[in-house]
């Protein structure tokens, strides 16, 4: 029974982890960027949506209607400043910048909030769902949907839009995108306001489920990086397989032997997939990786 | 006599390199005030400082032996830094090393035990390229920082270990560690310029051009870059057991840390990255700013705010690195006195002999 819990609350945790690798592995696919920021923004996301709760009492899921944009714009602004001038070792440099950007709002997040962990409140957050002999939070459940419905809008926007298209295409090609006359450029800005909004729904869901402080942001990047490439690069539902997998692999494991052990289980399951495909479960392989 | 030079007799062609005299010049002015600093600035705050620029120094120097060479970036080197540091602090309590000079016979030991965990991490790791290799490394540093969280046994899980510090009088404590460190990052910096200079080295920067060409031309690419792993994992053990003995603690927060990582990287670039003496350049100068800083600013967050910015700063105006920046400008300097040259031979001898 409780192994089954642990299953079914997996996968619900797994809805926020695969929203946040699907924005993860969208910027990645188009840029060629690994957003080693997604963890920090996270959290800033979360500490935004904990400020407006606080100070104007609005219910956590209402304050993603001020929080989102806001975090959209933030997305376009790095895209405009940051990723934009970079010329030449784009991978590295993008990562490192990222990196920059991650460090700053880490310190900012730390002079602003100090380091005390903290965590969303909502009048219905220690609420239960109960169904047969298993008990849920509520709002697991509820983070779950939303991340469901977000997934399911990122996937209408992407296959059945003409931006969608033009996305696709420049993730497949963007020389060949450019000669038919897309803007790769708008849409690379898009895509980072669209990854890093995300951060900012994500941020709620985090902070509501979890106590976090400004450092928490390296547990969120290093797990979300992992669900990434154990999904494959760029493959959106490798995305999807690969954290809902994890995060029931983890629950697991915490319940059936000891939950220190969850995380590194995480860990040691994507060193025992690479050694067998170094592409990822869902990825290509590259034909010249260089 | 000059008046009448020509193009075809002139002596040797120039070189585009900064020449060697110069070169020579400021390698023996840099390594002069190395040895100098402690001795000038005696106060210990400042030679705190520079001892662990001298670790970061070795630190740097060592990643930019497997990082700079054949241009993957690893994130996760944090793990061969937490080894040599997990090394010393247990072996020390193991073999019931008195606090004095003896521990400082541990640095070869955790040198060879991070070369040796290398090995199986580097199969692992190297089997793949750019952003999976750089998030795989992240991902092996944060293993390692769960094994030394929940093997409490061994490692003491989260209250850490102790390295008991030599009862030696504080106005001299940090010298001892300075020129040990010093003497370190040295020979990481003569490594690093024989290997560049070596066959080995070539076969590195070939990978770093077109891994595919390159093993398509006959070179094990494997095994290349696997020692340069292992040489690199070395260093990393020696500043990892400097760090131990002259902090005093270990933590697995601090051990395996991911901002380590960063900065590495961060030193590497600034000084331009795959250069023998530009990591080392950019981690004299940014270790240093970044101890400044946290003495300055004390808590952690205003560093981490001015450390982000530089951090942008520099990605930003620099992005060679200051050492390939200072080579540019010197050919250009080179070519654009050749064009003088060139151009007043082509207006003739009177003209020629104006210019010079």
């Amino acid at each position: 029974m409780l192994v089954l819990q642990a299953i079914i609350e997996g996968v619900l945790v797994g809805g926020f982890y695969a929203l946040m690798a699907a924005g993860l592995t969208l910027v990645f696919g188009v840029m060629d960027i690994v957003n080693f920021a997604i963890g920090a923004l996270i959290v800033l996301g979360a500490y935004l949506s904990y400020s407006l709760t606080i100070h104007f009492h609005l219910d956590p899921f209402v304050s993603l209607i001020f929080t989102t944009p806001l975090m959209t714009a933030l997305g376009m602004f790095i895209y405009v400043f940051l990723i934009k001038p970079i010329k030449t070792n784009k991978v590295v440099m993008s990562l490192l910048t990222m990196f920059a950007v991650a460090t700053l709002i880490e310190g900012i997040l730390d002079i602003c909030y100090n380091s005390g962990f903290v965590q969303i409140h909502a009048s219905y957050i220690n609420n239960s769902l109960r169904i047969g002999k298993l008990n849920f939070p509520l709002i697991y459940v509820l983070s779950f949907l939303l991340s469901a419905f977000l997934l399911s809008c990122l996937y209408f926007v992407t296959y059945r839009t003409k931006f969608g298209r033009a996305l696709r295409a420049s993730m497949q090609n963007p020389v060949a995108a450019r000669l038919v006359g897309i803007d790769t450029d708008r849409v690379s800005m898009i895509t980072l306001g669209i990854g890093i909004g995300l951060a900012a729904i994500g941020g709620m869901i985090f902070g509501t489920t979890n106590a976090f402080n400004a450092s928490s942001s390296y547990d969120i990047i290093s797990r979300l990086l992992v669900i990434v490439i154990l999904g494959g690069f760029g493959s959106v539902g490798g995305a999807l397989v690969a954290a809902i997998f994890m995060l029931v692999i983890q629950d697991v494991v915490a319940v059936v032997w000891s939950p220190v052990w969850g995380s590194t289980a995480f860990y040691m399951i994507l060193m025992v997939v690479l050694l067998v495909r170094p592409q990822g479960l869902f990825g290509k392989k590259g034909v010249r990786a260089q | 006599m000059s008046t009448d030079t020509t193009i075809s007799q002139r002596p040797t062609p120039p070189s585009y390199e900064v020449p060697k005299a110069i070169r020579f010049g400021a390698l023996a002015v840099g390594f002069l005030v190395l040895v100098l600093f402690p001795l000038v600035f005696n106060n210990p705050t400042i030679s705190t400082i520079g001892v662990f620029a001298m670790i970061f120094l070795m630190a740097v120097t060592g990643w930019n032996i497997f990082s700079g060479y054949t241009g993957y970036i690893a994130l996760g080197h944090a793990v061969f830094f937490g080894i040599g540091q997990y090394a010393t602090a247990m072996l020390a309590s193991y073999w019931q090393i008195p606090p004095g000079w003896e521990t400082f016979l541990l640095i070869p030991v955790s040198m060879f035990l991070a070369g040796l965990a290398a090995i199986p991490i580097g199969l692992i790791v190297l089997r793949v390229r750019k952003h999976t290799f750089i998030v795989l490394t992240i991902a092996l540093m944060f293993i390692f920082q769960l094994f030394a969280y929940n093997l409490r046994g061994w490692t003491g899980g989260s209250q850490g270990l102790e390295v008991s510090q030599p009862p030696w009088d504080g106005s001299i404590f940090n010298l001892p560690y300075y020129y040990v460190g010093l003497f370190l990052a040295i020979i990481a910096i003569v490594t690093s310029f024989m290997i560049r200079r070596s066959k080995f080295g070539l076969s590195l920067l070939a990978i770093r051009d077109d891994e595919d060409r390159a093993r398509s031309l006959g070179i094990n690419t494997r095994n290349s870059k696997l020692t340069a792993f292992v040489i690199s994992a070395i260093f990393l053990g020696a500043a990892g057991c400097m760090y131990a003995m002259f902090v005093g603690s270990v933590y697995p927060q601090f051990s395996f840390d991911p901002a380590f990582d960063l900065e590495l990287s961060i030193m590497a670039f600034a000084g331009g990255l795959g250069t023998i003496l530009g990591p080392s350049l950019g981690a004299l100068i940014i270790s240093g700013a970044q101890q400044y800083f946290l003495i300055t600013f004390g808590g952690a967050n205003v560093f981490l705010i001015v450390y982000g910015a530089l951090f942008i700063l520099i990605l930003r105006l620099l992005p060679g690195g200051v050492v390939p920046a200072i080579s540019d400008k010197w050919r250009s300097h080179v070519v654009r006195k050749e064009q003088r040259i060139l151009d007043s031979e082509l207006e003739g001898p009177a003209e020629a002999g104006a210019h010079k």
